[in-house]
């Protein structure tokens, strides 16, 4: 079981409280979509299920073990990209398999299968600096799923990308989660995507973040049978998401309108 | 000002005023000496020092002909130079990576690296005499601490999220340091590289000067001891011409490590 839990989480940075008391757990399997104000400790939620930060007092579990490093059960796709500028595309996505000690031949097999996936095929020999920002976000998303995590962690993968990439790999993504699910903590500040996405949608508040509230949106979209739509306009267009993406804006804008007073 | 101040001059151009930059410092050269102002014992016209400059090509004088000093000098420069690789870059990539480390070593080396190369030659030839380490010796001083503080801060300073990845990735200390961290600090490795060898090669050069029997440097005192300036000015040049060759290795080197990764 690959559960996520924040058990009254809270981080501060030097006296500045940047969550505070964060409860949340991720079920095994579940897609949860985290959205908030900027500067509202998102990315600090995420780091700390990563094991790359720690909670100045309460904890973060994965499963039921307490996280106190990162760990191979855990994969990061990074806001950034993060990938290595002086490897090739295989020998990114080989790193992480390599550090597992999986035998060679089982590594390409596994690299060629999850390129193909990726729509990478052909691009083996090519540096990240070759490719464009959505071959390179694939590439990342590529080294962390090769590993086969149980748990996936997400930080605006797709905010560097256009428009029209964006919306590519959103599919894309879908299609993944549907064909092998697994536990997917997803930051983003863009509301339609983590509608789209997401089973629940976590609404944090502005800084100090806390959880404010948790949407179903799992039980729209099985209802209104959103799988049988298969591009996000079409999805975007009906009126139970239009409801769902307006009740999350309310309640994002209230803390905006907050900070203004 | 005028606009072409902003302009970026072409290639053609810069090459075109590097020439008349040389033309005219040769033509200065040759009216002083052929004018006869300052006696070629001080100052040979350009015409004599190229002269002897392809005698000594195949006549020995001190011992051996020119290329045989300078194959000398290239000899104890590279083991020179290698020896402070080697050591400086592992050693600034360690301390970049582990605080401890760095701060037992950084009071001694800032401490050392005021003391300029040629002042180890005292010592140097105490050690040693005449034998090889002196001049090694000297090169490691002139050339370690450019290689040991490059490394160092190419490793103090890699994009902490390349390190995140890895560790997420799994990634033991030993692979992070052998695949992050060094490929990370290529880049300021070499250029710490460049800086070193002309560093160790002047240092090398002063060196031979007072604790070696053969290179470069000791043609030249040689050639100081027998009153022949055109020896002396010989040999100044061969030391520009390979400080000057080897620069352009190590930079075409530069080259092609930054577009490997895409930043040139």
């Amino acid at each position: 079981m690959s559960t996520i839990t924040f058990d009254k989480a809270s981080r501060i940075f030097e006296s500045v409280v940047a969550i505070e008391e964060v409860n949340l757990h991720v079920r095994d399997k579940e897609f949860v979509a985290i959205v908030g104000p900027s500067g509202c400790g998102k990315t600090t939620c995420l780091r700390m299920a990563a094991g790359l930060d720690f909670p100045s007092s309460g904890e973060v579990r994965v499963g039921e073990r307490k996280v106190v490093a990162p760990g191979p059960d855990r994969a990061v796709v990074f806001q950034q990209f993060a990938l290595f500028p002086w490897k090739s595309v295989y020998d990114n996505v080989d790193f992480g398999l390599r550090n597992k000690s999986v035998p060679s031949s089982q590594r390409r097999d596994r690299i060629a299968a999850v390129l193909k996936v990726m729509n990478l095929e052909g691009y083996e020999r090519s540096f990240p600096h070759q490719l464009s920002g959505g071959m390179q976000q694939r590439v990342a998303i590529a080294r962390a799923y090769v590993l086969d995590p149980a748990v996936l962690l997400m930080d605006e993968p797709f905010g560097a990308l256009d428009a029209q990439t964006r919306v590519l790999m959103q599919e894309e993504l879908v299609r993944l989660a549907r064909v092998n699910p697994r536990t997917v903590l997803f930051i983003t500040h863009g509301v339609e995507e983590a509608v789209y996405l997401a089973d629940r949608v976590a609404i944090m508040t502005r800084r100090p973040g806390r959880i404010k509230e948790v949407m179903d949106i799992r039980s729209v979209r099985e209802a209104e049978r959103w799988e049988n739509r298969t591009r996000i306009e079409d999805v975007m267009d009906m009126e139970s998401f239009i409801h769902l993406r307006t009740a999350i804006w309310k309640s994002l804008r209230e803390e905006k309108s907050t900070e203004e007073t | 000002m005028s606009a072409g101040a902003d302009r970026r001059p072409s290639k053609a151009e810069i090459w075109l005023l590097g020439a008349a930059g040389l033309a005219t410092f040769f033509g200065l050269w040759a009216a002083v000496s052929g004018f006869g102002l300052v006696s070629p014992r001080f100052l040979p016209s350009p015409a004599a020092v190229a002269a002897r400059a392809f005698f000594l090509l195949d006549h020995p004088f001190a011992g051996a002909s020119l290329p045989v000093h300078v194959l000398s000098s290239l000899g104890r420069y590279a083991l020179g130079f290698l020896l402070a690789a080697c050591i400086g870059v592992p050693l600034g990539l360690l301390m970049g990576w582990y605080r401890l480390l760095d701060d037992m070593v950084t009071p001694i080396f800032d401490a050392l690296r005021f003391i300029a190369p040629i002042a180890w030659v005292p010592f140097a030839a105490l050690w040693f005499g005449t034998g090889i380490g002196g001049p090694i010796m000297v090169i490691f001083a002139g050339a370690f601490p450019p290689c040991l503080i490059n490394a160092y801060r190419g490793a103090r300073f890699v994009d902490i999220k390349f390190l995140e990845a890895a560790r997420t990735l799994g990634a033991s200390n030993l692979r992070i340091i052998l695949e992050v961290l060094l490929p990370a600090s290529v880049p300021s490795i070499v250029s710490g590289l460049r800086v070193g060898a002309g560093l160790g090669w002047q240092s090398l050069v002063g060196a031979e000067l007072i604790v070696a029997s053969s290179g470069v440097g000791y043609m030249m005192v040689q050639g100081q001891s027998a009153v022949s300036t055109t020896t002396v000015v010989s040999g100044m040049i061969a030391i520009g011409i390979v400080g000057y060759l080897v620069d352009l290795m190590l930079r075409k080197l530069q080259a092609v490590t930054q577009r490997r990764r895409g930043l040139a």
